[in-house]
């Protein structure tokens, strides 16, 4: 690690950024854990702890002789109750990026805070807690276990943290009816449809009551109609205070959002608004 | 998540695939059943020889003639006589010399032909004491035993088992009757009750006579004073060994041998006899077994194909679950326990077999099966073992995986 950390400037990305104020490059190891502290003392003083604090984060895998710098210095600060899109053609990181955010990888170089929690030093145990308290998984595949009816799928977070059979059941099912799908708990999956495949899911990620809840291509197998349904889902969960992070490389899906960040080359291209964001582009 | 929410989980794993769970839990089935069979017959055998070797009377001593150490047993040429003697048993009868001996019955036997009106039935003609019956732990089922005065007054009495019986007469009623052996005729004066056959001879097939009569009247000559076997009863069991000691001492004296090596006659008990025969038949149950813990083997080994399959298979559970925050001891322990259930079920089923085997095969073969428990129970344990051993490694596969190529795969 310390190694990568001790590169030097970065040299300037192969394309010629639109926006280089987006662009958050990395200066060193020194002026870099200084960021972190202003950064951290800061933090305190402005109001709550952010849900999401990057700080130059970088993401490199080897395979074989070839280096793939998948994240080349990402620095990104999410607060509490805020509803971002994460927007980037395929190969941009954003997928990367949505793993380091979700826990399930680990940066190789620069800091992770979640709800104010280093996830960089931790293991794989730690991790897995993690995800488990902090995060709600919403994926495009659904990922629903088909042999599980409705609750017992929105319950397994639950059975990981320990929490009582009879507790479990009542929380999977309440989850169940925040997303209008009461009267369907006890169905399977191969018995809903896709867009209530989706919700179930929703409901899954919202029942262990996390920080975050991340969103990666939620809508990508979903009808229009569907979409819509699963859309209005997230602006209500925004509305009840939730911290929203959606992946997706559609521009509808990413207006819904307040705010949109563009990943591309493994840099953040931009970052604003949603509504200055749908403007500049077309 | 607790070991109850582990095994849940694992059992509707099982239950969504039932062929596939099926078909490997026949693997593990087969295995166990054919231990549990192969120790049960084992045990049957040795049982069925145990109750054989009893059935020749409790706290039996055996005196035979001829070295243990040498092969030739007898020594001498054809015709040469038994090393044996009535004098050796009539002093291993002293109660001075030989405490611990209860009863002493030597045995003089000789294969005669018995002629009875028309009827000709060659069997072996016992001479004996009147102990005979209760060493022998035999009874009567008519008339009387040889007496003391029998043997005193040489008299032509015969006692005869119940197949010869029927041989010569076509009944077992034939107290009274009259057998003509070696041209002289004897009075039958009681019939033995059935006992079957023991490890060496039938023996319910024999005429019993007076020693007296039998040394003088049907063999004479050199040999008169040999006895082919001579059976002691001790005491009690607890005396068996003490009586053993006095006989041996004894007879070396007799028969001026200096060393047990040197002795010309050999004494085992029921319980050397018991450890021969049983010691076989240990050996084959031994081999048995093994092919049946091989095919238990086998047994494993599918038990871990198909969890490396389900494993595969489920790449994206895999996945899933770590992603909703299980821990990698949750996967491995949850795969692991899918495997001994697997195991635990097959193992519990084949015992079920080799219990249903064991009751019904012995009627349809001729042959004895004992149930051991101990075999049932550790058989199960064996599947339960066979689970665990086969199934840590596709398991802890499982655990490793990175989420996110579990998540990744398709």
């Amino acid at each position: 690690m310390p190694d990568i950390l001790t590169w030097g400037p970065q040299p300037p990305a192969p394309e010629p950024a639109a926006d280089p104020a987006g662009r958050h490059s990395a200066a060193g190891t020194d002026t870099a854990a200084s960021a972190v502290q202003v950064l951290d003392a800061a933090g305190p003083a402005t109001g709550p702890a952010p849900v999401i604090e990057l700080h130059d984060v970088t993401k490199v895998y080897a395979t074989g002789s070839l280096e793939v710098r998948a994240l080349q210095g990402v620095s990104l600060r999410i607060d509490r109750g805020e509803y971002v899109a994460i927007m980037g053609p395929s190969g941009s990181g954003k997928s990367t990026l949505m793993h380091i955010i979700g826990c399930l990888d680990v940066p190789t170089a620069g800091r992770y805070l979640l709800a104010g929690e280093d996830v960089g030093e931790m293991d794989e145990v730690e991790l897995a807690e993690v995800r488990n308290r902090q995060i709600g998984f919403v994926f495009q595949q659904f990922n629903l276990l088909p042999s599980l009816n409705a609750w017992r799928n929105v319950e397994l977070p639950l059975t990981y943290a320990g929490v009582k059979r009879d507790e479990r059941k009542r929380r999977a099912i309440e989850a169940l009816d925040r997303v209008g799908l009461a009267d369907r708990v006890g169905h399977r999956p191969g018995e809903l449809s896709g867009g209530q495949q989706q919700r179930v899911a929703v409901a899954r990620a919202l029942v262990s009551d996390p920080a975050l809840i991340l969103a990666d291509e939620p809508t990508g197998n979903l009808d229009s109609v569907a979409t819509e349904d699963a859309l209005a889902l997230f602006d209500e969960l925004h509305a009840q205070g939730r911290t929203i992070v959606l992946i997706t490389h559609e521009i509808d899906v990413a207006e819904r959002a307040r705010r949109i960040v563009r990943v591309r080359d493994g840099w953040i291209q931009s970052d604003g608004s949603s509504v200055d964001q749908a403007g500049g582009q077309t | 998540m607790n070991w109850l929410e582990t095994f849940r989980t694992g059992w509707d794993a099982i239950r969504s695939h039932r062929l596939r769970s099926g078909l490997t839990m026949l693997g593990i089935l087969i295995g166990i059943a054919a231990v549990v069979l192969t120790v049960g017959l084992g045990l049957g055998s040795q049982q069925e020889v145990g109750a054989r070797i009893s059935s020749l009377g409790s706290n039996l001593l055996i005196v035979s003639p001829g070295s243990s150490t040498t092969t030739g047993g007898l020594r001498g040429g054809f015709g040469s006589a038994s090393t044996l003697t009535i004098s050796d048993a009539n002093a291993l009868a002293s109660p001075v010399a030989a405490p611990d001996i209860k009863a002493v019955a030597p045995i003089k036997n000789s294969s005669l032909s018995l002629t009875a009106g028309s009827s000709n039935w060659t069997t072996t003609v016992v001479g004996t004491s009147p102990s005979w019956l209760d060493v022998r732990a035999r009874t009567l089922a008519a008339g009387r035993f040889l007496t003391d005065q029998d043997d005193a007054a040489v008299a032509a009495v015969t006692v005869l088992g119940s197949e010869t019986a029927t041989e010569l007469f076509g009944s077992t009623d034939v107290v009274g009757r009259t057998v003509t052996i070696n041209g002289i005729e004897f009075t039958v004066v009681g019939v033995l009750t059935p006992a079957g056959s023991d490890a060496s001879a039938n023996l319910d097939d024999q005429a019993l006579v007076p020693l007296s009569t039998s040394a003088n009247r049907l063999v004479g000559g050199s040999g008169r004073n040999a006895v082919s076997t001579i059976y002691l009863e001790a005491q009690s069991a607890d005396a068996l060994s003490a009586a053993y000691q006095e006989a041996q001492a004894l007879l070396l004296n007799l028969h001026q041998s200096t060393s047990v090596a040197a002795a010309d006659f050999t004494i085992s008990s029921q319980q050397s006899l018991l450890a021969t025969a049983t010691s076989v038949s240990k050996t084959l149950t031994i081999m048995l077994t093994g092919i049946a813990a091989l095919s238990l083997l086998v047994g494993g080994i599918g038990v871990m194909n198909i969890m490396l399959v389900s494993v595969t298979e489920r790449t994206r559970e895999i996945g899933l679950r770590k992603a909703l925050g299980a821990p990698p001891t949750a996967i491995r322990r949850q795969f692991l326990v899918e495997a001994v259930v697997l195991g635990f079920a097959g193992g519990l089923l084949g015992a079920a077999l080799g219990i249903a085997g064991a009751k019904i095969l012995p009627g349809l073969l001729d042959t004895t099966i004992l149930i051991s428990p101990t075999a049932v129970v550790g058989s199960i344990a064996i599947a339960i073992g066979i689970g665990i051993v086969f199934g840590v490694y596709p398991a802890t596969r499982a655990a490793r995986m990175a989420p996110i190529d579990a998540l990744r795969s398709e």
